[in-house]
């Protein structure tokens, strides 16, 4: 069975333990050279960052994430033990493990390492579709002959240099498409690499829950188990025609996911559909000062990172979150696309006011999407508020201080609320 | 109630009604038509809170009475009945149900008690005026493109009628803006509308009131007081509440001191503006215009799809200009044009552009560049 070392890269037919070092990690798979689609997820990656960056976070455990209201965002393998989870609500995070250590997000940091691994996916594949931060898709088809070395290999290297380099680990999920590669870099974390073969996806599939489907969550769980399905062996007892007739288009789906059938191909810079940003507040606030402060500065991050990718966005949406958890979404679509801090902050606050609903509020959201290229937007200006062309160069102004001088160098008094 | 009246007549008036009524409405009533029948004459009355139609037509009736059904389904039977038709309809009280027939064709259909039917509280009117339909016409027909449909300035959504001091006096100004074009249209005074508050007639009015204007021998009889404005022909009676707002000082918004002047065939215009946006798709096509001693270049540059230009004679005698606008906008203002050339008033390429139609200030348009 063809079999390499995760260390040394050495080929080798079966065992286990590498000839050549001796190291016990060796990964052995009957396709191992033939599967071309990866998954690499990076473990802990934001607790990993902070714990690189600060060794005295190292052996202790480390949460990241917002405020005392907030949730965890990351939480390090040694908080994971104690049953911390990511999303869990940080009270809970902080009764399960007292003597975790709660850092904020530095969301720069994060980025700054991303994009280091991005750089070095790059070296591998053009076919580098990132979902998030941290993890990623790779299609290493027909890469073979370039780097004269097999797909299992390259990104046995890869993890390598990523906890050389960098300082950080990854796990590495590696099958025949996109649904089998994420479940297997799930499975062995962390610094895991797991292999799905063709050969073994239906056995490997049938007695595992549905929720391993992505985009089956709790709502779909309980509608399959109205109608008896709970596993993917269950599915696999539906006709096709059963599943689209209950389900609607998505039984069809669910019917070639539990066969392990996933066309979807690796998009590279998959389209951004949507900008924003929401926050959580310690309290339920109805103060109106401080939620208008909220909003300008959610308003000003949705139009650096507006900026930052080049685009602009024609709707604004408004998000909600009452003391009693009822969500709210207000959305206006505006007559020609934006990326300015100042038209998205005016729309939500007209949204906000508009939107009769009766603080406190728990959580504010600003978004922008119907994204196109900046060469579109803010182009006419309105003559019944003629000072708005004044504000928008304004924010240009600042924008190039910033550029020159860091995001603190200037700031409206409005981001001080 | 029994009554017996023409095909024609019944569907112009249960047409007009079904305009009025709210489709997505939650209170059944406000789906239906009120007929009530009296003396010769049968009124049909539809209402969605904001706006209210009365028409009355001549009809034979046979017994008086009234009642009130479905005012969609009633229009879409009557539509559907041969031309000439003598319709029946009549209701026995008791049992909600309205009888339509119309020769070898009858339909039952549930009525509301009448009494439920809101009718909107009449109250006084500060100013009373008529105007020749024609005048109301091209008021509000030159002005209504402009209005806003953006909800968050909802004292935009409307045709501001108000009295202002013109070119040679006094007059009936009707204005519109969305804040990136204005249109502000002035006639002649009607006696008795000196006091007229200004009030800001809302889009859906608008569009109902156009439907009284056909006829151009026809006197309409406005009445305007701070919260509605009624307009009626001996028929039908439209009463409506104006927007509750402040219409913005559009004043500051015209341009007086643009003198770089260019004169163009609007229709020519037009057709031109509209061929070269074809290569464009996007929601806010932006078309250049660059002016130079006679000759106007229009062109459209879009990277995903294409680019066209194409020239037209103009008279312009100033300093070469180039110019960006909405591609829509600028076929809007173009068609409001049908005597005389257009004439384009500008000052830079940042600045509002001032449209008239030859020398004439009663119809002027303003219309702000993008950046091209």
């Amino acid at each position: 069975m063809p079999a390499l070392c995760r260390d040394c890269h050495t080929s080798l037919d079966a065992g286990t333990r590498c000839p050549a070092c001796r190291s016990p990690r060796v990964l052995s798979h009957p396709e191992l050279f033939d599967l071309t689609i990866a998954h690499i997820d990076c473990d802990a990656f934001y607790a990993s960052v902070e714990k690189r960056d600060d060794p005295a976070l190292r052996d202790v455990p480390l949460i990241v994430g917002g405020g005392r209201r907030g949730v965890v965002t990351t939480a390090c393998y040694i908080a994971r033990i104690r049953g911390v989870r990511s999303a869990m609500p940080m009270f809970k995070a902080l009764r399960l493990c007292p003597d975790a250590v709660v850092v904020k997000p530095r969301f720069p940091a994060y980025v700054t390492a991303s994009r280091a691994i991005r750089a070095m996916m790059e070296e591998l594949t053009p076919a580098v579709e990132p979902l998030s931060l941290d993890e990623a898709f790779l299609d290493l088809g027909g890469t073979a002959r370039l780097h004269r070395a097999p797909p299992a290999v390259l990104l046995a290297r890869l993890a390598l240099r990523i906890q050389r380099e960098l300082g950080l680990t990854a796990s590495i999920g590696l099958s025949h498409n996109k649904f089998l590669a994420k479940i297997a870099s799930d499975l062995d974390k962390p610094r895991g690499f797991s292999v799905i073969g063709r050969a073994e996806t239906q056995a490997f599939l049938r007695d595992r829950p549905v929720g391993l489907i992505w985009g089956v969550g709790h709502a779909t769980q309980e509608a399959l188990a109205r109608s008896g399905i709970r596993t993917i062996a269950d599915l696999l007892r539906w006709d096709r025609r059963d599943l689209v007739a209950r389900f609607g288009s998505s039984g069809d789906r669910l019917w070639r996911l539990a066969r392990g059938e996933d066309a979807r191909r690796v998009h590279p810079n998959a389209p951004v559909k949507s900008i924003s940003n929401e926050t959580t507040f310690d309290e339920d606030t109805s103060d109106p000062d401080l939620l208008d402060g909220h909003l300008w500065r959610m308003a000003e991050k949705v139009a650096d990172r507006a900026k930052a990718k080049a685009l602009s966005g024609r709707v604004v949406t408004l998000k909600l979150k009452k003391a009693s958890h009822a969500v709210l979404t207000r959305r206006h679509a505006l007559r020609e696309p934006t990326q300015l801090a100042d038209r998205i902050y005016r729309e939500a606050r007209v949204l906000l006011d508009q939107s009769g609903a009766a603080a406190p509020f728990r959580l504010l959201g600003v978004g922008l999407s119907d994204l196109m290229h900046e060469g579109r937007a803010d182009l006419s200006a309105d003559f019944l508020d003629p000072r708005a062309a004044a504000r928008a160069e304004a924010e240009r102004a600042a924008d190039a201080v910033r550029a020159r001088f860091g995001h603190d160098a200037i700031l409206k008094g409005r981001a001080l609320r | 109630m029994k009554i017996s009246i023409e095909r024609g007549t019944l569907l112009k008036a249960v047409g007009q009604a079904q305009s009025v009524v709210e489709r997505r409405n939650t209170i059944p009533i406000l789906a239906n038509v009120l007929i009530e029948a009296e003396g010769d004459r049968v009124s049909f009355r539809a209402t969605d809170l904001d706006i209210e139609v009365v028409d009355r037509v001549n009809a034979q009736v046979h017994r008086a009475g009234s009642t009130t059904v479905s005012a969609v389904t009633l229009h879409e039977i009557v539509r559907k009945l041969p031309d000439g038709a003598l319709v029946n309809l009549s209701d026995d009280g008791a049992a909600g149900r309205l009888m339509v027939e119309a020769g070898r064709a009858q339909f039952q259909l549930t009525t509301l008690p009448r009494e439920d039917f809101p009718v909107m509280a009449s109250s006084e009117y500060a100013s009373n005026f008529t105007a020749p339909a024609p005048v109301l016409r091209r008021l509000f027909d030159k002005s209504r493109f402009a209005i806003s449909t953006e909800e968050t300035r909802y004292y935009l959504n409307g045709v501001y009628m108000h009295v202002a001091d013109g070119e040679d006096g006094r007059v009936l100004r009707c204005v519109a803006t969305d804040g990136h074009r204005l249109a502000r249209i002035d006639a002649p005074l009607p006696e008795g509308a000196d006091d007229m508050p200004g009030v800001i007639v809302p889009r859906k009015t608008v569009g109902e009131l156009r439907k009284l204007l056909d006829d151009d021998e026809a006197q309409i009889a406005v009445s305007v007081s701070e919260t509605k404005v009624r307009f009626a022909t001996p028929e039908i009676t439209l009463t409506s509440k104006v927007i509750d707002g402040t219409f913005p000082d559009y004043s500051r918004v015209i341009p007086n001191g643009n003198s770089r002047r260019m004169e163009v065939d609007a229709s020519e215009f037009a057709k031109a503006v509209d061929r070269v946006a074809t290569v464009s798709s996007e929601r806010s096509r932006a078309v250049k215009m660059q002016i130079d001693d006679d000759r106007l270049v229009l062109s459209v540059n879009a990277p995903d799809s294409g680019n066209a230009e194409e020239e037209l004679g103009v008279a312009y005698h100033d300093e070469r200009l180039e110019i960006g606008f909405n591609a829509k906008y600028l076929l809007e203002i173009a068609s409001q044009v049908d005597r005389e050339n257009a004439v384009f008033l500008f000052n830079s390429a940042g600045d509002p552009t001032l449209m008239r139609e030859g020398n004439d200030g009663s119809a002027v348009y303003v219309v702000m560049p993008m950046r091209v």
